[in-house]
């Protein structure tokens, strides 16, 4: 019902739009407006373009104003204050250009509208003229050049010795982050080992691994450079610290890094901008599926002290994880061929099987667990 | 100079031939649908441009309606999209990404390069170079019908249960490799790369064709400075489309092997859905390069015609030359040479060494120069002109202003220091929407009502030409240029939606209003089209020449048949561009106008060549 009501408005419309114009065209055939060069028309358009030029400047100016109440606060890193100092002075010196050639094309667009009589001017090159406005722009160029790879070279070069080595893992849809612990070490990882519980696919044979732990929130020192170290477990991701002014995108199988100095603390900010909930942030910025949009994570950047007491606080990932992490070594070590999955669904098992009632069908699925563990602690044993 | 001559009159002495016996009548099929006359084939590939500009321009109003409007319900899209509005009324979050990677996909290839290339290659470079036809129409015929076979391909992906494309069109591994990633990646993805496949066949064998056509077969008397800049913008697009295009079609086979036989091209460490995969050794930052040379290039050959077609229309309403002729050729030259090696500046924060970085930089803040003279040329040239602002006009300005305005935020982002917090937020979007976009829409838009009379005879409808473009143009800055202000306080792209994070929290309402300024921009566009498809039946009957240009195509019949030119074809004497010139009894000297006609306006050394002009004719 509503679809044929629909269906009859748009064609009502396009038949009245039909008429509309057949009408108006034989207006103007009447008025002699097609006999005409130029017909009366062309002011408005000339009168247009100035009216668009100085509502749009103004609206330009107006709107800048307004939003820049809504950027990001002052750059929370060392690097960030820089590069948004780069941006401004870009933008300056593109705003200038933006007027200025606006305002000739538009102004030259009414000024130089066709009058009955005038004739316009036979100027078909002018080679000074266009060397001047060559080398000007590759001037102002290399000067933005200079300026942003000497930025550019001081953020990539590599990170300082002292730096907070912390790693961020991407994978769809969330972000963990890996801290290397008391001995300063993040140990070794392989994508094969990744499962459900070990979702870093992390070596625990390494002993680096030991004391990593992995903690819900990011957290950062004060004043001191922190590298992370990035990569992706699935698809690519992308590292955006937006109030840090970094980005860096997480690549299955390539490891990236960016390193960095907050200089400002979760309080801090929390004061500057009178906002008591106020939390750093981690986004993703590489399109990555369903979720791309909701990856969050919370950033926290604490004064140093504060920083070293959260670290010893932490609980590594090892010891809250001890039966797997058990298990891994002894596998590894070769004293069994089950892989974890398969012990842990060997443990599975059993658990099932000691829950339910009946035993009848289960005992083969009992034995196979039952000799899976005992290979294993048999194995520990004779250690 | 001699062997062009030879083949022109050779082929023209075949068509000749073929005129004399007509009862050699082709039929309606050969004539109208597998035709090989190129203006056929031009308007075969306007009709599809527009239909894929409707399709591409509508999908973005679905996404904005989620965008502008995100706790709206959106129960009564069902119809239109049915179970991609969940029943609490709202989008599916992966729709939303496929919405997003058809928009770019669709816009870019379908409209952008064939619909504009497509159509204004085909329809004047024969035309304007005064030849009978391309050089070869069965490609030519072939070129557009492989693009219809891959617009047909891509338009079923939409239909599919599982999706479209939906890992953006930049369609990086693994996210597109990887069915289990999101959904668009299974059928979708596999239908996309088989159709840009074909695209890439059909963009092939219509530049070759280009090339071939724009090098043997111009008239006597065209020699290359005396064509009009549309030629040498499409040439030269051409040019960069061949060496293009063959690597993204490798990027796209290596990442067919990767998806379906098994090869680790691009994939390496990757756990996902409960697997581990066993592809060790690939780099998605390979894909990337290789995605990026042709995606670099693919930009300027979007906008170079627009460019050449804007030089045209400016200088014509203008009653003026162009403004440096032989520097516009130059800086289109020095923009095709740059545009292979930049790159890598859409991946300065892909974690590729950093070094590559500077040196990606410095070459991408080189190509701004040319960029800057040929907006600068387009200035002049209104400069003490005599203004006709002819709704063709209006879009060539527009599209100056547009170009200007999305130009220079692309220095900012060409800066890798400052792309760092730029990049892949909506500061990227509103560049290249204004640059590329709308500026090659206006271009195109430009040139179909510039050439429409020579197309269809009849001329479009002006005041409905007046009201489409101020609607547009107004509403094109109104969509875009709030984004610049998003981008700057780092909304990041392709998010379903903003409400997951603080920071955020802002700009709502200017969100919602670019959503409103989209969908009225959208709706001026269907003014447009009433006007071409009435216009084409019931427009005003169209002289001649109704611009006053000067180029060999207003030189054919109101209604060029097969051939263009029922006898010889035009001798040209000059270059395109003597209008206003002093001495001259009008303001416009056609090409084909010998100087031994024009002694009053002629400069002294063009006096000399009218010595030169009877060996020329014949």
């Amino acid at each position: 019902m509503i679809t044929t009501t629909i269906v009859i408005a748009v064609l009502l419309i396009l038949a009245i739009l039909f008429l509309l114009v057949r009408i108006q065209t034989l207006i103007s055939v009447m008025k002699g407006s097609y006999e005409k060069r130029v017909g009366s028309s062309n002011k408005l358009h000339a009168t247009l373009f100035i009216i668009f030029l100085i509502l749009g400047v103004f609206a330009f100016f107006w709107l800048s104003s307004v939003a820049s109440q809504d950027y990001l606060p002052e750059a929370s890193s060392i690097h960030g204050v820089r590069t948004d100092r780069l941006f401004w002075m870009t933008m300056g010196i593109l705003v200038f250009a933006f007027l200025v050639t606006n305002v000739f094309l538009f102004v030259f667009a009414y000024r130089y509208q066709y009058k009955e009589g005038n004739k316009a001017y036979f100027y078909p090159e002018n080679h000074k003229l266009e060397v001047v406005w060559t080398v000007i722009p590759a001037i102002v160029m290399s000067i933005l050049v200079f300026f942003g790879w000497t930025e550019w070279s001081a953020i990539t070069k590599p990170e300082p010795k002292d730096s907070e080595v912390i790693e961020v893992m991407a994978q769809q849809f969330s972000w963990q982050v890996r801290y290397p612990g008391p001995d300063g070490k993040l140990g070794s990882h392989s994508f094969k080992l990744i499962d459900a519980t070990n979702t870093f696919g992390l070596d625990f044979s390494d002993d680096a691994s030991l004391d990593d732990f992995t903690p819900p929130e990011l957290h950062l020192p004060k004043g001191k450079p922190v590298l992370l170290k990035i990569r992706a477990r699935d698809v690519l991701h992308s590292v955006f610290l937006p109030h840090f002014r970094v980005k860096m995108d997480a690549v299955p199988g390539m490891p990236t890094k960016f390193w960095f100095v907050p200089t400002k603390t979760t309080k801090e900010m929390r004061e500057e901008l009178g906002n008591a909930n106020f939390n750093y942030e981690l986004a993703c910025t590489e399109i990555c599926g369903r979720g791309h949009f909701a990856m969050r994570f919370v950033v926290v950047v604490d004064e140093p002290e504060e920083y070293e007491a959260w670290k010893k606080s932490q609980k590594p990932f090892a010891d809250m994880n001890a039966e797997y992490v058990k298990d891994f070594i002894a596998i590894r070590s070769g004293e069994t061929t089950n892989t974890p999955i398969e012990v842990e669904n060997a443990r599975e098992e059993m658990s099932d099987i000691v829950v339910t009632d009946s035993l009848a069908g289960k005992t083969d699925a009992l034995e196979q667990a039952a000799d899976t563990l005992d290979a294993e602690s048999g194995d520990a044993q004779a250690n | 100079m001699s062997t062009a001559t030879h083949l022109n009159e050779h082929l023209s002495h075949l068509h000749d031939s073929h005129d004399d016996h007509d009862h050699h009548e082709l039929p309606w099929i050969r004539k109208y649908i597998f035709s090989e006359d190129h203006k056929i084939i031009a308007k075969q590939y306007l009709l599809t441009g527009i239909f894929w500009a409707i399709i591409g321009g509508g999908l973005s109003i679905l996404f904005r309606l989620q965008l502008g409007f995100p706790d709206a319900d959106l129960t009564w899209l069902k119809p239109l999209l049915g179970d991609w509005i969940g029943s609490d009324g709202k989008l599916d979050a992966e729709f939303f990404l496929a919405l997003v990677t058809m928009h770019g996909t669709i816009m870019v290839f379908f409209v952008l390069t064939a619909g504009l290339s497509g159509t204004f290659s085909n329809f004047l470079i024969p035309l304007q170079i005064g030849a009978r036809d391309m050089a070869s129409g069965f490609m030519n015929m072939l070129s557009y019908w492989f693009f219809f076979l891959s617009g047909v391909l891509m338009f079923i992906s939409l239909f599919l249960s599982t999706g479209p494309a939906s890992g953006g069109w930049t369609a990086y591994p693994p996210l597109n490799a990887l069915p289990q990633a999101v959904l668009g990646s299974g059928t979708g993805m596999t239908l996309w790369l088989v159709s840009m496949a074909f695209f890439i066949v059909s963009s092939l064998l219509g530049g070759v064709n280009y090339i071939s056509t724009i090098i043997n077969l111009r008239t006597n008397g065209m020699s290359f400075l005396r064509m009009p800049l549309t030629m040498w913008s499409f040439l030269i697009t051409a040019i960069i489309g061949l060496l293009a295009f063959p690597v993204l079609l490798s990027a796209a086979l290596l990442l067919i092997f990767d998806r379906s036989f098994g090869t680790s091209f691009f994939l390496s460490d990757i756990y996902i859905a409960g697997q581990v995969l066993p592809n060790e050794g690939g780099s998605p930052v390979l894909f990337q390069h290789l995605f990026w040379f042709l995606g670099h290039p693919e930009v300027y050959i979007v906008i170079l015609p627009a460019l050449g077609i804007t030089s045209e229309i400016i200088s014509i309403n203008s009653r003026k030359p162009i403004f440096g002729y032989k520097a516009m050729i130059g800086s289109m030259f020095a923009i095709a040479f740059l545009s292979f090696i930049v790159w890598a500046h859409h991946m300065f924060v892909s974690g590729m060494d950093p070094f590559l970085g500077s040196i990606f930089m410095f070459l991408t803040l080189i190509i701004a120069v040319p960029s800057a003279v040929k907006a600068f040329n387009y200035i002049t040239t209104m400069w003490r002109g005599n203004i006709i602002f002819t709704p063709a006009m209006l879009f060539a300005i527009g599209l100056v202003s547009f170009f200007i305005s999305g130009g220079l935020t692309g220095i900012i982002l060409g800066n890798s220091a400052a792309d760092i917090q730029l990049h892949d937020t909506y500061f990227v979007v509103a560049h290249f929407h204004l640059v590329m976009g709308s500026a090659s829409f206006f271009g195109m838009l430009a040139g179909v009502y510039h050439w429409f009379p020579k197309m269809f005879g009849r001329m479009l409808d002006e005041k409905l030409g007046y009201i489409h473009f101020w609607l547009s143009f107004v509403g094109i800055y109104l969509v875009f240029f709030p984004l610049h202000y998003t981008g700057i306080a780092g909304f990041p792209r392709r998010y379903y939606s903003f409400t997951g994070f603080e920071f955020t929290q802002k700009f709502t309402d200017l969100n919602m209003f670019v959503s409103v300024a989209a969908i009225i921009t959208f709706g001026a566009q269907f003014i447009f089209i009433f006007n071409f498809f009435y216009s084409m039946f019931k427009g005003r009957k169209a002289p001649a020449n109704p611009w006053n240009a000067n180029t060999l195509e207003w030189t054919t019949p109101i209604n060029p048949g097969h051939g263009n030119w029922p006898g010889e074809i035009p001798t040209v004497y000059r270059w395109p561009y003597d209008y206003s010139k002093p001495g001259a009894e009008e303001d416009f000297i056609p090409q084909h106008i010998p100087y031994s006609q024009t002694v009053s306006s002629n400069f002294p050394h063009e006096n000399d060549k009218i010595k030169e002009e009877g060996s020329l004719h014949g």
